[in-house]
């Protein structure tokens, strides 16, 4: 099974880099809000005619 | 000078329609050979037979149906989700005629038999050196759009999508290494032979359904889920722990296809453990995204898209917990080789590929046509029902076909002969086969009402390109490192 010796070392080299990533993301602060980002998509409307009568609100006023 | 800037829609516009056009090509070259299992005689010229044709449907719905929903949806949500338009725009046009060319080209060469003989990659070499030069545009597209980004935080899709990106480009590389040895015809010999070979083909093979077919489609799943439910994913921290959990543990799964082979017996049981592992990030996303719905269950009644997106999450569910079973290896005794795989395959493949991505086409359509809705609502939900039922007769057929076949072949009798010849296990699929054909057919209808409904909401409205919008700032959810950012 040669074929492991290069199968093997790719996702060693692989997990590694994926390992750096998180470490970055981690630093970087992708991990600090675990919320808003989640709302903040909602906020970006996205529609290319918005109705007249009421403005865009993404949480249900029973929520707020 | 923010507000005059538009998003790039037109690449999106052009990936979306051809995800409907190839859709329906593709299904259609799959309900021609499932006709052809029915009636042998349908096999009229080698060019249009089964085994030509086999391959071109497998390629036409994962890389053409499925690939141009994953470009649209990625183009789309990476531009809204980081509030600037795309990187290298002239780059993003290459990736849309570059990824066309390449359909084209498989649709030619395949039936006329040129083939590296590698599931899911059996494009020649010169097709797969104009996949990698398209591939590599998308990532510089892609990534280029991630670094220009005008929200310090990257939204969760554009993680999956960019662990799609990176990961089909080193799969590639490695699956379609060959040695040319002519231009035309298209002839070249795999880097690799034998049982190490089959390692490769299936690392690769199975790595393409984790990670085109699955990473890709959760990428869209955390975009347009919330979008069209109108709510935050259900846990946004659960979805960060889904991608990396999925992303750190994938890429082992694939000796599950080589059970009882050539391939050392350790080799087949780490790819079962890895195999069972997957079940705890799959059904951790598919939780979330289904629970997204919570507290609005009610809007499942009238609004078919989203009807669309929950079953589709119900099926990635179902499957991604048979697909764990059936690595196991006395699972798999029964299972391997049989139309049970076919009817897995299909339950990903229709019941959540591809129903997610029609979810999100029809969710994209509209906008990209300054349109509020489609041309007809009622039609989007006759297509869901459609495929559904579709779906579910393909499916159910094909698990009862395919443990008819493994207990038929392993059946003995008492002095230890097989009980049944392969031919009898054959004539007793008959039935089973003509009920797939059914619910193939019905899919197909389905993806034709979608092409009328889409060509009639073009036809009502016209192209537009939505102006750049500033992240929004101010709300209570927000945290003073993205308000920095954002001044």
């Amino acid at each position: 099974m040669e074929i492991l010796y290069l199968l093997i070392p790719l996702s060693v080299v692989l997990v590694f880099l994926i390992a750096v990533v998180f470490w970055w993301s981690l630093k970087s602060g992708q991990f600090e809000d675990m919320e808003g980002p989640a709302h903040r998509l909602l906020m970006d409307d996205d529609r290319p005619v918005p109705p007249k009568d009421q403005t865009h609100d993404p949480v249900p006023p029973s929520t707020k | 000078m923010q507000s005059q800037a538009t998003y790039n829609y037109k690449v999106v516009r052009q990936f979306a329609v051809m995800t409907v056009i190839w859709g329906i090509v593709g299904m259609l070259v799959g309900v021609i050979i499932a006709a052809q299992l029915v009636w042998p005689e349908l096999n009229v010229v080698e060019w249009l037979s089964y085994g030509r044709l086999r391959p071109l449907h497998t390629n036409a719905v994962i890389f053409a149906f499925g690939g141009c929903a994953l470009f649209a949806s990625a183009y789309y949500s990476v531009q809204r989700t980081c509030h600037t338009p795309l990187f290298a725009p002239r780059l993003a046009a290459f990736t849309f005629w570059g990824w066309q060319l390449v359909i084209v080209l498989a649709a030619i060469t395949l039936p006329l038999g040129f083939t590296q003989a590698k599931e899911y990659g059996e494009l020649e070499w010169p097709i797969d050196i104009l996949i990698t030069l398209v591939w590599v545009s998308y990532a510089v597209v892609f990534f280029g759009t991630i670094v220009q980004r005008k929200t310090s935080h990257i939204y969760v899709s554009n993680w999956f999508f960019g662990g799609f990106i990176l990961t089909v480009a080193i799969l590639h590389l490695v699956e379609s290494a060959a040695i040319p040895v002519t231009f035309w015809p298209m002839k070249s010999y795999s880097a690799y032979a034998g049982v190490q070979d089959a390692m490769v083909q299936w690392w690769y093979g199975h790595n393409a359904v984790g990670f085109f077919l699955t990473a890709g489609f959760l990428g869209i799943m955390y975009y347009f889920v919330p979008k069209q439910a109108n709510r935050p994913v259900y846990s946004y921290r659960l979805s960060v722990v889904h991608f990396w959990a999925l992303i750190f543990t994938y890429m082992w799964a694939g000796p599950h296809h080589l059970h009882y082979t050539a391939l050392p017996d350790w080799t087949q049981s780490v790819g079962m453990i890895f195999s069972l592992i997957l079940l705890a990030p799959s059904w951790g996303g598919m939780i979330n995204g289904i629970m997204t719905l919570s507290g609005a269950w009610h809007k499942l009644r009238d609004d078919p898209i989203l009807k669309f997106l929950v079953t589709s999450l119900s099926f990635y569910g179902m499957s991604t917990f048979e697909g764990p079973m059936m690595s196991i290896k006395t699972v798999n005794a029964l299972s391997h080789y049989t139309d049970w795989t076919i009817g897995h395959v299909h339950s990903g493949a229709l019941g959540w590929v591809a129903m997610v991505s029609i979810g999100a086409i029809y969710y994209m359509i509209p906008r990209l046509f300054g349109k509020n809705e489609m041309y007809s609502v009622k039609l989007i939900n006759t297509h869901f029902w459609i495929s559904t039922i579709g779906v579910v007769l393909y499916i159910a057929s094909m698990w009862i076909a395919g443990v008819m076949q493994g207990l038929m072949w392993r059946a003995t009798n008492p002095d230890g002969t097989l009980t049944y010849s392969f031919v009898e296990s054959v004539k007793s699929t008959y039935p089973f086969y003509m009920i797939r054909l059914l619910g193939g057919v019905l899919f197909l209808s389905g993806m034709l009402l979608m092409a009328y409904n889409m060509f009639k909401t073009i036809a009502g409205g016209k192209a537009v390109d939505a102006p750049v919008l500033a992240p929004v700032v101010g709300s209570g959810v927000l945290t003073p490192a993205a308000a920095i950012a954002h001044a």
